[in-house]
């Protein structure tokens, strides 16, 4: 069977072999710098795709299906529009800052992208606090949003700029605490260790309830934080025409919406990493046939079709709920999502000192 | 009415542009709204994006073209104008409308409130940035449709009430195509309760917001649910019966909370109420004429004659003049959507900007109606 940790592991010996170690390690960083941006591109079209067909499915409808075989061309077919669209930049806009808000955002989105791991030593970069790197880098994106919103000098794009900044501020707080009780529990901050603790089980199994609380919690927080429906008061199209990104046009606007899907990946990623295992198979206990089965399934699937679902599970909110109002999206954080998830950390702290969990 | 574009007030206040063009506003319509942060200290419509002078037009056509030109004023509720003017002629000409014809004249109105509550439901649940109902709503509203065309040969702007009755008999396939609709639809109203009613984000967005008393309800001039969900009764089907409502056996839908929810909850009711009529009627439509004999040329008598009907947003009224000419002398429509406007300003101070959109979606504007 391939394996894609036995491919990355060939390539790099055969550098070494003819090559010495600084010029190896710039053409391996070339070499995932272009990957990234592959899967960017790859991931940017299917997801668009996968939620204009999920929409559709939800709506009665059809969705795209003209461009290419039932419809899969469609994305790239509007990208394509988006590249050969003129950028407008309006009167008055701080050009600069208009400029580089998009770029911010993308790059950003880009830099997450670092520690998760696809497969068995299949990842970027290994590093120690991978989960408090993804926390910290993530909050940059934020400003990149505040930027686009004043510097377009719209009224619309400033009040979407604003409700987003309080927003992703707020729900940072509790997206950081329910990942923190999985960090408690495993006891370290790399993603590898993360995911190698949960062997013999996730942790959404293993964890009772607390880790269950901490799950729904990591759900709502990660939607408001990617600006989501129903929390997508940043671009409520129906009162602030389209956010933050109203005066965007073209590629600077394909960039948001880029970042946009590459940020629901990433934070169903984090979530399949922390409470499903990432690419661990799915074992039971002692049925060695089954746990054998699972085994032969190669990670980089398990990996996928875990953030997939989970990306659906995102994607069924925004088709169902109704949006919340800029009060009562503060409300649920701070009066009842950070004290919960709060209590919940002091209940898993309890939980992994005593040990009171499935091992 | 002149106006400086400015950005702020002096109190560091926020003025902003919704409209002409604006997804909230359904429509060209123009609000003036004033900000501090995220709360409203003043809205300000402007209208006269699409007026297009339909009283005045009106003038100058007989008493049988004038009636076309009230669909294009709410367009969702073309049946019922239609209805209301062809009221208001028949009693200037003494007509008697055959019982048929009043019969199909009711089984339209009804037709056309679902359709029209079920578009409403739709835009009403995108407002609040739920966007999947809007199309589960054009499912039904489609259905609707497809019926009207069938009997009437157009979807949207029917023109099929006519001084004296109704312009063609029914399509043979009416009857059994209504009862299909009817079983459909009962089926689907529970559907959208699961789906938008009953969904906590959606309530907490409706309850105790844009609230209005029943005295401010009655002297801004509202009518229809927005009157009635503040527990006024002002139903036109049961104050002035017209055209056999006073034999039917329906209840009129009241609330007493006068907020946005209490708007939405008596709309849902009328649904149901609807219905109802239109099962009492489906089997009983009599047989004999459906247009009275009327004469080529419509001449009414000197005099003012006014007639009033409930459409799916409240009352509208017709009041013609007559000289005794070929043309009115005068027309004037009281439409139920400029009144239900007009309380907006009181009903949104003080709320969020994000209410004031579903605060709209509840008054159930349409646009041609309040331009008209």
């Amino acid at each position: 069977m391939i394996s894609l940790e036995h491919i990355s592991q060939s390539i790099h010996e055969a550098l070494s072999a003819s090559l010495n170690s600084t010029l190896v390690l710039l053409i391996e960083m070339a070499i995932a710098g272009v990957l990234v941006i592959a899967l960017f591109a790859v991931l940017g079209l299917v997801l668009v795709f996968m939620e204009r067909k999920v929409s559709a499915y939800m709506q009665i409808r059809l969705g795209p299906n003209r461009v290419g075989y039932k419809g899969f061309a469609q994305t790239a077919a509007d990208t394509l529009k988006l590249l050969i669209k003129e950028g407008l930049t309006p009167d008055g806009a701080d050009k600069f800052l208009f400029n580089l808000a998009p770029l911010l955002v993308i790059i950003v989105a880009m830099l997450i992208m670092a520690p998760i791991a696809f497969t068995k030593g299949f990842q970027l970069w290994d590093i120690n606090i991978g989960v408090l790197y993804v926390s910290a880098v993530s909050s940059i994106g934020v400003i990149g949003i505040l930027m686009a919103g004043w510097a377009s000098n719209n009224k619309y794009s400033l009040l979407g700029a604003m409700r987003s900044g309080a927003q992703i501020v707020s729900y940072e707080l509790s997206a950081g605490l329910s990942v923190l009780t999985i960090v408690i529990l495993v006891g370290s901050l790399s993603i590898n260790d993360i995911i190698a603790s949960q062997q013999n089980g996730w942790w959404i199994f293993k964890g009772h309830i607390p880790v269950l609380i901490s799950f729904v919690i990591f759900v709502i927080a990660v939607t408001a934080e990617t600006n989501r429906a129903p929390f997508d008061l940043a671009e409520a199209e129906s009162e602030l025409t389209a956010g933050f990104h109203t005066e965007y046009s073209g590629m600077r606007f394909a960039l948001f919406f880029l970042a946009e899907y590459v940020n629901i990946f990433i934070v169903c990623a984090i979530g399949a990493t922390l409470f499903f295992g990432g690419w661990m198979p799915f074992h039971i206990g002692s049925w060695e046939a089954f746990n054998h089965v699972m085994d032969f399934i190669p990670g980089i699937v398990w990996f996928f079709g875990k953030v997939f679902a989970l990306i659906f599970l995102i994607m069924w909110f925004r088709w169902t709920f109704p949006r919340l109002r800029v009060d009562q999206l503060l409300n649920l954080e701070w009066k009842y999502l950070l004290p919960i998830a709060m209590f919940n950390l002091l209940l898993t702290t309890v939980m992994a000192i005593t040990g009171f969990y499935f091992k | 009415m002149q106006y400086e574009e400015v950005a702020t007030t002096q109190d560091g206040n926020l003025v902003i542009n919704v409209g002409p063009q604006h997804p909230a506003t359904h429509g060209v319509m123009h609000l003036v709204i004033t900000l501090h942060g995220e709360t409203i200290l003043n809205v300000q419509p402007h209208l006269g994006y699409i007026h297009r002078s339909i009283e005045k037009m009106c003038e100058s056509l007989s008493y049988r073209q004038f009636i076309y030109s009230t669909s294009r004023m709410d367009y969702l509720s073309s049946h019922i104008n239609n209805h209301g003017c062809a009221l208001a002629v028949e009693k200037g000409l003494q007509v008697e409308v055959p019982e048929r014809a009043k019969v199909i004249r009711v089984l339209m109105d009804e037709l056309t409130r679902i359709a029209s509550h079920v578009l409403w439901w739709g835009a009403m649940a995108m407002d609040v940035g739920a966007l999947t109902p809007f199309f589960h709503a054009f499912r039904e509203r489609e259905l609707i449709n497809d019926i009207m065309e069938e009997t009437c040969g157009a979807r949207l702007t029917m023109n099929y009430m006519v001084p004296g009755g109704v312009m063609f008999d029914l399509h043979p396939n009416f009857v059994k195509k209504v009862k299909e609709f009817v079983a459909f639809f009962r089926t689907k109203i529970d559907e959208y309760d699961t789906l938008v009613t009953y969904n906590v984000i959606f309530q907490e967005r409706m309850k105790n917001v844009g609230v209005i008393s029943a005295a401010d309800a009655v002297s801004f001039g509202c009518t229809g649910p927005v009157l009635r969900a503040c527990g006024v009764k002002s139903d036109i089907r049961k104050l002035a019966p017209y055209d056999g409502y006073e034999k039917l056996n329906f209840e009129e839908p009241l609330e007493t909370a006068g907020d946005s929810y209490a708007r939405y909850l008596v709309r849902m009711r009328e649904l149901r109420e609807s219905l109802s009529i239109i099962d009492q009627l489906i089997d009983n439509i009599p047989e004999g004429e459906f247009q009275a004999k009327t004469k080529a040329v419509l001449k009414l008598p000197k005099g003012e004659f006014y007639s009033r009907v409930e459409t799916a947003r409240g009352e509208f009224g017709v009041y013609i003049i007559s000289e005794g000419g070929l043309t009115p002398y005068r027309i004037h429509f009281r439409s139920p959507g400029f009144a239900n406007l007009s309380c907006l300003n009181h009903i949104a101070k003080g709320q969020k900007i994000g209410d004031l959109v579903a605060m709209m979606g509840t008054l159930d504007l349409v646009i041609p109606d309040i331009d008209r």
